[in-house]
Order: structure tokens, then sequence, then C-alpha cells
């Protein structure tokens, strides 16, 4: 789950992270009276979940509250890789001598939670990670030994920081990581750390991601949940607990597995069509979840076939066959579907299927191609 | 031969008096899987069907010599249920529980590798020798031995290839799920070198998928130390960027963990990468008649 700058930057602020003291704004005359009150120059910010606000004209410096009320009123609605702005942040405008970046996250390759320090903040880590990968210091954490003050001096150290910058910077660190542990999230960074004229050392930017499997002992974190902004299937899917994906194609898929339904869209793909979305009805399926996956798939009014690929281990193919035909008797179906029934109990789905208008296919690529056929 | 478990094996279930522990514990007595005991905290001095349940892993492994373990319990209780595994010593731990949070697993993960022992999963359908043990919940009926080794990131996609393998008269020395979680205790690495060793492993077969760089980093050891012939299969080459497919583990970031960048390193490493699932037999087969008969 992803959450906003100014939630991150709430969270920092609670294991020690110096962040400013800035306030979320809905509305521009709001922005106003913040930047009255601060009597100084302010910076505002969109708040998306979408990288990128700077460049598209999301963060502006307003010097005077007039201004702020201008930049915010602008800012507020505003459109971001399609997503609508809603809210701004406010902040003081600081004086930046130094931007660093300061980061953690969990690290397939090394299966520990890693954390990142460069000097070269302020810019695309990743960017910098490819371009100059010695600007970039990095530390596992043994979840043994846990983050000690000494490997937060380590790896601001050998990031390159400021020796009179780093006993602060290093306290932050570990700031940043208690934060990250504690709020079970699976990437937390501060890019930049903004060091100031004055020498201090502050988040300037916020950035956390919430482990999903995790949400349930999250509790304060769990009112941050804002459902998909993107997507309304995607959020009417995630509200029935089903694994769905929208794209952009033509061709419905289920599947039971992660695995098997991403091979069914290359499959569908390597057919010549184009698949409408990813959904796994995991392990075990009763009919009525599979009832409602038919449903979720045939909200998207692009799709023009569905293509059902089951292979039994747990999930029961007769169990399946009862979902689609419960589907076939409450829901108006226009759409041919067509269906790959393997494994456990499939004999008796296609059973059960006999006499419905659902079209049979004996393997994964015959099924792909019947379904591309019908959405042409 | 085969790798991790066979005959010997002897197995406990970790939560095996649930809904899923129950149901998967009696398909595994079916298979012929010896399974010693079961552990239920507050449950201990029953029994289900006739295989006693103990209240602690470590009262299991003392009464039964139990070499294995395989957890079923809720997603909130199995980081518990691994460390307290690790605790009694068991050799090879199958997790097949799903949506563990990440940090548990990290953990956990990390402390079986400090003691030495060995994690399968989580979030993983278990591992098979056909005709003596299977641990988790593979559909037993469709393996069949042979000397075709199988390690797999996805469940059903295992089943569909093994499937596959079968009905061409290819059977399989032993299948393993590694799972789909970002870390699983299991990678392909830690996997190839058993098949290497393995005499009855004469070929593997790699399915791989987005996300992460485990099938990059296997390249480089088959390149350097596998003799054996290796087969890839990646799945979601069509996947978009930044979706999450899935798995915990599935997804494209940025620039890494396309499906076409693991094609292109497994290609470098000499492994014959099949469009589609359909096309492994048929690669394995190749791959077994060019093999050279003495290593």
């Amino acid at each position: 789950m992803k959450i906003h700058e100014y939630q991150a930057k709430e969270v920092f602020g609670r294991f020690g992270v110096p962040v400013p003291k800035g306030m979320v704004c809905q509305t521009p005359e709001k922005a106003q009276s913040y930047a009255r009150d601060l009597g100084r120059a302010v910076v505002v910010k969109a708040q998306v979940h979408v990288g990128g606000r700077g460049k598209a004209g999301g963060v502006k410096v307003a010097r005077t509250p007039e201004e702020a009320n201008e930049i915010a009123s602008a800012i507020l609605g505003m459109d971001i890789k399609g997503l609508s702005v809603r809210k701004v942040l406010c902040e003081p405008a600081i004086d930046i001598r130094e931007e660093y970046y300061l980061g953690v996250a969990l690290d397939r390759d090394s299966q520990r939670n890693t954390v990142i320090v460069s000097a070269a903040g302020g810019v695309d880590i990743e960017q910098v990670a490819e371009e100059t990968p010695e600007k970039i210091a990095r530390l596992p954490i043994d979840p043994l030994l846990g983050f000690q003050s000494w490997h937060a001096l380590d790896v601001a150290k050998r990031g390159g920081l400021r020796s009179d910058i780093l006993p602060q910077a290093a306290k932050t660190l570990r700031g940043l990581v208690a934060a990250y542990l504690a709020s079970d999230a699976n990437m937390a960074e501060i890019n930049p750390l903004a060091v100031t004229s004055d020498g201090q050392v502050v988040a300037a930017d916020g950035k956390m991601v919430i482990d999903d499997n995790a949400l349930y002992r999250q509790e304060a974190l769990q009112q941050y949940y804002e459902e998909s902004e993107e997507d309304e299937i995607e959020a009417e899917a995630h509200r029935r607990g089903i694994q769905y994906v929208r794209l952009d194609g033509t061709v419905g898929v289920i599947g039971n597995g992660a695995g098997l339904v991403m091979t069914t869209l290359d499959e569908v793909s390597r057919a010549g069509g184009k698949a409408a979305n990813f959904l796994d009805i995991g392990g075990g399926a009763k009919a009525e979840l599979v009832r409602n996956s038919l449903e979720i798939v045939l909200m998207n009014p692009q799709v023009k076939s569905v293509f059902f690929n089951i292979f039994g281990g747990i999930t029961r193919g007769d169990e399946v066959a009862r979902g689609i035909l419960q589907a076939y008797d409450e829901l108006q179906l226009s759409v041919p579907i067509v269906i790959r029934l393997s494994g456990t109990m499939a004999e008796e789905g296609r059973r059960l299927l006999e006499g419905s208008p659902l079209i049979p296919a004996a393997t994964m690529q015959e099924a792909a191609q019947k379904a591309v056929r019908l959405a042409a | 031969m085969s790798i991790l478990v066979d005959k010997n094996t002897r197995l406990l279930v970790q939560g095996m008096t649930g809904r899923e522990g129950e149901f998967h514990t009696r398909q595994m007595v079916a298979y012929g899987t010896n399974v010693v005991g079961g552990v239920t905290p507050g449950k201990g001095g029953g029994e289900l069907n006739g295989i006693p349940i103990f209240d602690t892993v470590a009262e299991a492994r003392r009464a039964t010599d139990a070499n294995a373990t395989c957890i079923f319990v809720p997603a909130k209780f199995a980081k518990d249920a691994v460390v307290e595994a690790v605790d009694a010593q068991i050799p090879l731990i199958v997790t097949i529980t799903e949506g563990i949070p990440a940090l548990d697993m990290v953990y956990a993960v990390n402390l079986v590798r400090s003691r030495g022992l060995r994690m399968i999963g989580a979030n993983c359908p278990g591992i098979i020798t056909p005709g003596e043990c299977k641990i988790g919940i593979l559909p037993g009926e469709i393996f069949t031995s042979g000397s075709v080794g199988l390690i797999s990131r996805s469940g059903t996609l295992t089943y569909e290839i093994v499937d596959e393998l079968t009905r061409a008269g290819l059977g399989q020395s032993t299948c393993i799920g590694i799972g789909g979680d970002p870390t699983p205790g299991t990678t392909f690495i830690d996997a190839l070198p058993l098949f290497e060793a393995d005499p009855q492993t004469r070929v593997v077969v790699m399915v791989g998928e987005i996300g992460g760089a485990d099938e990059e980093i296997a390249s480089e050891y088959i390149a350097k130390e596998m003799s054996k012939p290796v087969i890839g299969f990646v799945s979601g080459r069509t996947a978009p960027p930044g979706k999450r497919m899935g798995h915990a583990g599935a997804i494209v970031s940025g620039r890494s963990g396309t499906a076409q960048a693991k094609v292109e390193a497994l290609l470098r490493a000499g492994v014959k990468v099949a469009d589609t699932t359909h096309d492994i037999p048929a690669l394995v087969s190749a791959a077994l008649k060019q093999e050279p008969s003495v290593h």
C-alpha cells in the first residue's frame, strides 16, 4: 500500500526523523492562511500516489500568502499521470545547502532489508545506481543483529556524507529504519534529506510503501488506505478480496495461481490477442468466488471474450463449473466464454458444463486461440 | 536417488488439525509419505487418523525422530512456527502458508540459514519425489518417477508443466515449488547444486517468473557450475511494469525483473528457453538425447 508524503512524514516524525512542520490543505484558502500564519515563503506540494510530481508542475514555492492561494488552486484538481490531486502539503520553504539520499528497502538478492545512503540526493536514485554506482553505499541488515549505531555511522560515512553532518544523519537513518520496521514497510526513503544553511538536517520529502500482507497488524496505518484512484474495477475487486489487475486488451482472463495466470496472459499474446486483465482465483476457490470473479471481469466494457484457465490442485473443477453456471443464472452474460479445465475433478466439471454455451478447449494454447478469435 | 526428500523422510505437520492441514495430511499419507506426527499447541496427546499430536515441535521431534516438517499454520503465526522448528533443529522446513508479512519471512529465512537448516517456501506448493514422498499440496497423481528435476516459482504452472512431462513419458526425480514470495527459503541457486549432484537427475527444468533477479543469478551459476542440461521457462512476458501480478514477488520495478532480461540471461548461460509450456517436453527429450553418457 502506497501512502502519501505527509503520511510518511507523520510516521517518520514519531521515530525521531526531523520533518518540517507542514499542513495538509484541501482548499486554496487553507493554503493561504497557512502561509499567512507562517509569515514566510512556503512550498506547496501535490499529494498523489505517483512519482514525478515535480516535473509535472505539482511542486511550487509561494513567496506570499496570495501566491500560495494561486498555486494551491492550480495544483488542486491537477491531473498527474492520470491521478487527480485532492490534497496539497504546505511546508516552510527551506534554504537547502546540500541534498542527500537515505533509504531502506527489502532487497531480494541479499534476502535482507538493506539501507542505502548517497550524497547524491534529490535526484532519481535508480538513475544514480545505474550511472554512478560508486556514489551509493549499501548495508544489508542482519535481522539477528538489528541496525545498530555503528552500522548507521558506517553506511553514512561510506555514502559520502560530510563529517560534520554524520551524527545527525546517522541518527536520522536509525529513525528511518525504526519507522520502516515498525510499519511493516517494504520501502521507506527520504529524498532529499536536506542540509540547511545553518547545518541542520531535515526530511524534505518522504516516501513509504507498506506490505499489504502485514496491514492486519498495522491498525494506525489502515486509515491511510485510499481506494485505487486509477481504476474503479480494481477498487471493486479489492473490496471483494479478488486479485485483479486491469490491462488494456479485450480477452478477459481468469485462472488459478499467479504463475498460471501470468502464463495465460502470455499465451493470449502469442495467439495474437491482448488480455484485458489479470485475475487469480487462488487455491481452493468456491463457486461463489468464481461467480464474483466473472462479474468483475465483465465490468470492463472492452472485454469481448473470457478465457477460463484452470489446472486443479486444491481448486476443484466441479466448483469452478458450478460458479460459472451460477454466473449464467444471475448475470446477463453476452460474452463468449472459453474454458480449459484440467486436474482435480476436471471431468465432473466438464460434465456439469455440458449443454451450457461455454466453449471447451483441451489445452491452454487451444483455448487462447479460440478466445482471441472470439474477441476479434 | 533424488533430492531432499525420499522414503526415509519422517514428516511432522505443524497445524495438522486445521482445515487445510488435516485435508493435506490425509492426502500426503495416501500418497505414501511417512507422517510421524502433528503439532498443535493444546491438542497434545490426541491423534488424527492414528497420527499422534504433540504440543510442541521439540516434543514431537524427541518422540518421533522426525527429519522434516510441513507448516500449514495461518500467516499470523507462521513466523513463530518456523522459529519453533528451527529451535527444534528440524533439518527441512516446508512452509506452505501464503500471505506471511515480508519482514517475518526476512527474519525466518535468515535465521534458518544461520543455523545451517533449510526451508522451502513460504507461499509454496511443496516438494515431491514421485513414488516416495510428497510434502505439501501438490496433486500427487500427475507426477511419475524419472530423471527430470524441476524447480519452480509457481504452483499451478508446475502442475501444468509436470502434467505435460508425464504425458510425454518424462518422469521426474524431485520437483520443488520454491514459492512466489520475495525472499524464499530455497532459491534456484540453492536447489541447482543438489540436482547437479543427484545421480538420478539427468536434466533440470527451471520455471521462473517476473520480479527480482533469481533467474539472472541462477544463469551465472548454470554457466559456471552445471554440467547437466537446463531447460528454462519464464512467465509474465506480457506483464506491465509496476503492477503486482498476484505473487508478492512478481512485480517488474523500473528496469529490473523483466521476463525479457531473464530469458536473455538464461540463453547466454546456454539454457534452452521454452516459449510456451507446451514446448518443454520436446526440449527435455532433445536434451536427454544429446546428454553425454558419462560425466
